[in-house]
């Protein structure tokens, strides 16, 4: 995916505040901008916050306030893939605890860390409604059901892999 | 004329590698030089067959599965495309009993059509409620839905008719009918499978309740755990508008109705109907006090109809076939059907569609095969993760919501997680309260402070601290989320908690009481 480089404070404001003056017309159009920003930047940086508050006429804590009050947004950049481990009910009642110890041990962070080559952040979540093929797992926008300790490795290494070719 | 082909395009069905599948399959047909048709239909919720392959054969549609890319050399090589025999082959999918024996009335169509064809839809029915609704007045229209008997399949079981004629009685320049599809519970996905199955038929709803109460703007708001339903929703959305069935002038009535799919941000809180206005609104997904109601002052302060999928989807029929027709399944003031969702530890996994008073043991036995484990079913969860825990000894009741309130449980949306003899309950009752301290939104203090004191004393129980004073302070404070929080998150999630201390309780270290037990 070609992004705006996020190291360029000047190229990321400018898109920001292009994205922002865009969904101005919408009602309630603080949810879909924010999506719109983190699908563009990866995540929400402090700095676009007061372009996004101006834009929209909101004071810059209400748009702080939005920001932290969402588990989905983030205001640090992930790592190149997001995996998210489920555990709800569902998954808990297939092994779902064994497999988190699993991936934790295996990419050897906790939740909402990232590895140290910057392949992979690990994120828990509540339910990807994949119940019915529970444990599951979710790789960026993939699910993936009927996850146990050697298909994690497996997804994990062809994700590897895959940025080998690439 | 090409051999047509399905190859479900569901999330559930894609965990499962089915893009591989039919990936290999149209690689192994161009090999072959047969030309062929593969449609990516929705899944018919026989999870343990899926990736289920079907062929249109003069026989009617024949399935195999669950079928591997390393599979489909070797059904080319058997026949598959004339329906011929194979180790995988499983005959008539409609012949299969799981199915055959549905009541499938909302799910009609899902897993047999193309979900984003328009022509497809309408040839298995849809529009006939929505063009038949134009040709109604709007009380004509709220007044079929009331006696259909249909309640809000969402969890609160309130009636959808009464909510619609609230709205439509309310004066106001701008009306809204906001779609909850922030299908959040553990253990049910029938949502996902309907909008990514069949996005018409939500589509078709909401333009119903639109004309039915004056609303001449909808949204869905769904939530960013489902992209794929994001986008089939949003394709939908715009052929709908392109063929005139939305937009400006819906189906040449005249009247306007406009719809746009909405992305929630991660917030199980957001389920909540005033939280999920909050979150429309471009604000945190805190909960609003009621009164006023949506249906008075909801989106923007305006009237608002709030539904969840389920009843949004049940609608297009009703209005089809009429209320008497919908009304005619079900028991009690429980009437029509709802999507049972089969998970957790079961052999045979999936959605079934039934009229209501069915039972939890033949939901778990009959339909599941009993659990994937092969060990005892200890206890299902009903309803989500604030719904009770069931143990074996209450699998007989009907699935009917009075009959379930009766015995502290609720059905809910419809979702089962079953669990086998190793689930530790102490612990299940722990995630709850964990689970409700993650996700409150903070607002009201019983929700937020009594959620982690609950993490706590559940570990003192555990612990053998006091464990007569600590089941005391357990139960007060439940008592006090119960009736002190302002929405369902902190208001119930005393249900999975103490139906497991009552219910199994050798699991906190407590002696069973027989006289409790049954009580």
């Amino acid at each position: 995916m070609s992004r705006p480089d996020p190291d360029s404070a000047t190229d990321r404001l400018a898109r920001v505040r292009s994205i922002a003056s865009a969904y101005r017309p919408t009602p309630g159009a603080l949810l879909p901008l924010l999506h719109a920003v983190q699908n563009e930047l990866g995540f929400i940086p402090d700095d676009c916050v007061p372009i996004i508050a101006g834009e929209l006429d909101l004071s810059r804590a209400e748009v702080h306030g939005v920001i932290s009050f969402y588990h989905h947004f983030r205001r640090t950049p992930p790592g190149r893939h997001v995996v998210q481990v489920c555990r709800a009910e569902s998954c808990q009642a297939m092994g779902g605890e064994a497999l988190e110890a699993h991936a934790k041990a295996r990419l050897g962070v906790d939740y909402h860390s990232t590895t140290p080559d910057c392949a992979v952040t690990l994120e828990a979540v509540y339910c990807l409604g994949n119940c019915a093929c529970s444990p599951a797992i979710r790789v960026d926008d993939e699910i993936v059901g009927r996850v146990d300790a050697a298909r994690f490795d497996e997804v994990i290494a062809e994700l590897r892999s895959g940025e080998a070719s690439a | 004329m090409s051999i047509r082909l399905y190859i479900p395009i569901d999330s559930t069905a894609l965990s499962l590698g089915a893009e591989r599948v039919a990936r290999a399959i149209a690689e192994e047909a161009a090999r072959r030089g047969i030309d062929l048709g593969i449609v990516r239909n929705g899944s018919r919720g026989m999870f343990w067959l899926e990736p289920l392959i079907e062929v249109e054969t003069v026989a009617g549609r024949v399935g195999y599965g669950p079928v591997t890319p390393a599979d489909v050399a070797g059904l080319f090589d058997a026949g598959f495309l004339s329906g011929a025999d194979h180790p995988l082959a499983l005959g008539r999918v409609e012949a299969i009993p799981y199915l055959a024996s549905q009541e499938r009335l909302t799910f009609a169509r899902v897993g047999v059509t193309d979900p984003l064809s328009l022509d497809d839809y309408r040839a298995h029915g849809g529009f006939a409620g929505l063009a038949r609704a134009i040709g109604m007045s709007c009380a004509e229209v709220v007044q079929e839905v009331t006696d259909s008997g249909l309640r809000g399949r969402g969890g609160a079981a309130f009636p959808t008719g009464i909510k619609w004629n609230t709205v439509l009685a309310a004066a106001a320049d701008r009306k809204y009918v906001v779609c909850n599809a922030d299908e959040g519970d553990s253990g049910t996905f029938s949502d996902r499978m309907l909008m990514e199955g069949d996005p018409y038929c939500l589509i078709e709803g909401m333009a119903i309740a639109g004309l039915a109460v004056g609303a001449t703007q909808g949204y869905i708001y769904l939530r960013s755990e489902y992209p794929h339903a994001f986008e089939t929703l949003r394709a939908a959305i715009a052929r709908a508008r392109t063929a005139g069935c939305l937009g400006q002038d819906v189906m040449g009535s005249g009247r306007v109705f406009e719809l746009e799919v909405r992305m929630g941000a991660g917030a199980y809180i957001c389920g909540e109907e005033t939280s999920m206005l909050e979150s429309l609104e471009g604000k945190r997904g805190t909960v609003r006090a009621k009164p006023p109601l949506p249906a008075i002052a909801g989106l923007f302060g305006k009237p608002t109809v709030i539904n969840n999928v389920m009843s949004l989807a049940s609608v297009p029929t009703i209005l089809a076939r009429g209320a008497a027709f919908y009304r005619d399944y079900g028991m009690g003031r429980s009437r029509g059907t709802l999507p049972f969702q089969l998970a957790g530890n079961l052999r045979r996994t999936g959605l079934v569609e039934k009229a209501f008073g069915v039972t939890l043991r033949e939901l778990l036995y009959d339909y599941g095969g009993g659990s994937a484990s092969g060990r005892p079913i200890r206890a299902v969860q009903v309803g989500g993760p604030l719904g009770a825990y069931v143990p074996e000894s209450q699998f007989d009741v009907p699935l009917d919501y009075e009959a379930y309130v009766a015995i502290g449980a609720m059905v809910g949306h419809g979702g089962l997680v079953a669990f086998d003899d190793r689930a530790d309950m102490a612990r299940m009752a722990r995630y709850a309260m964990e689970f409700c301290a993650v996700e409150s939104c903070g607002k009201c203090t019983p929700c937020r402070i009594g959620s982690t004191r609950g993490v706590e004393v559940i570990d003192r129980i555990v612990a053998g601290e006091q464990r007569g004073r600590n089941v005391a302070l357990l139960n007060s404070l439940c008592d006090t989320m119960l009736n002190g929080s302002l929405c369902a998150l902190g208001g119930m999630t005393p249900y999975p908690v103490q139906s497991a201390l009552k219910h199994f309780p050798e699991d906190f270290g407590l002696v069973p009481d027989e006289d409790n037990k049954g009580a």
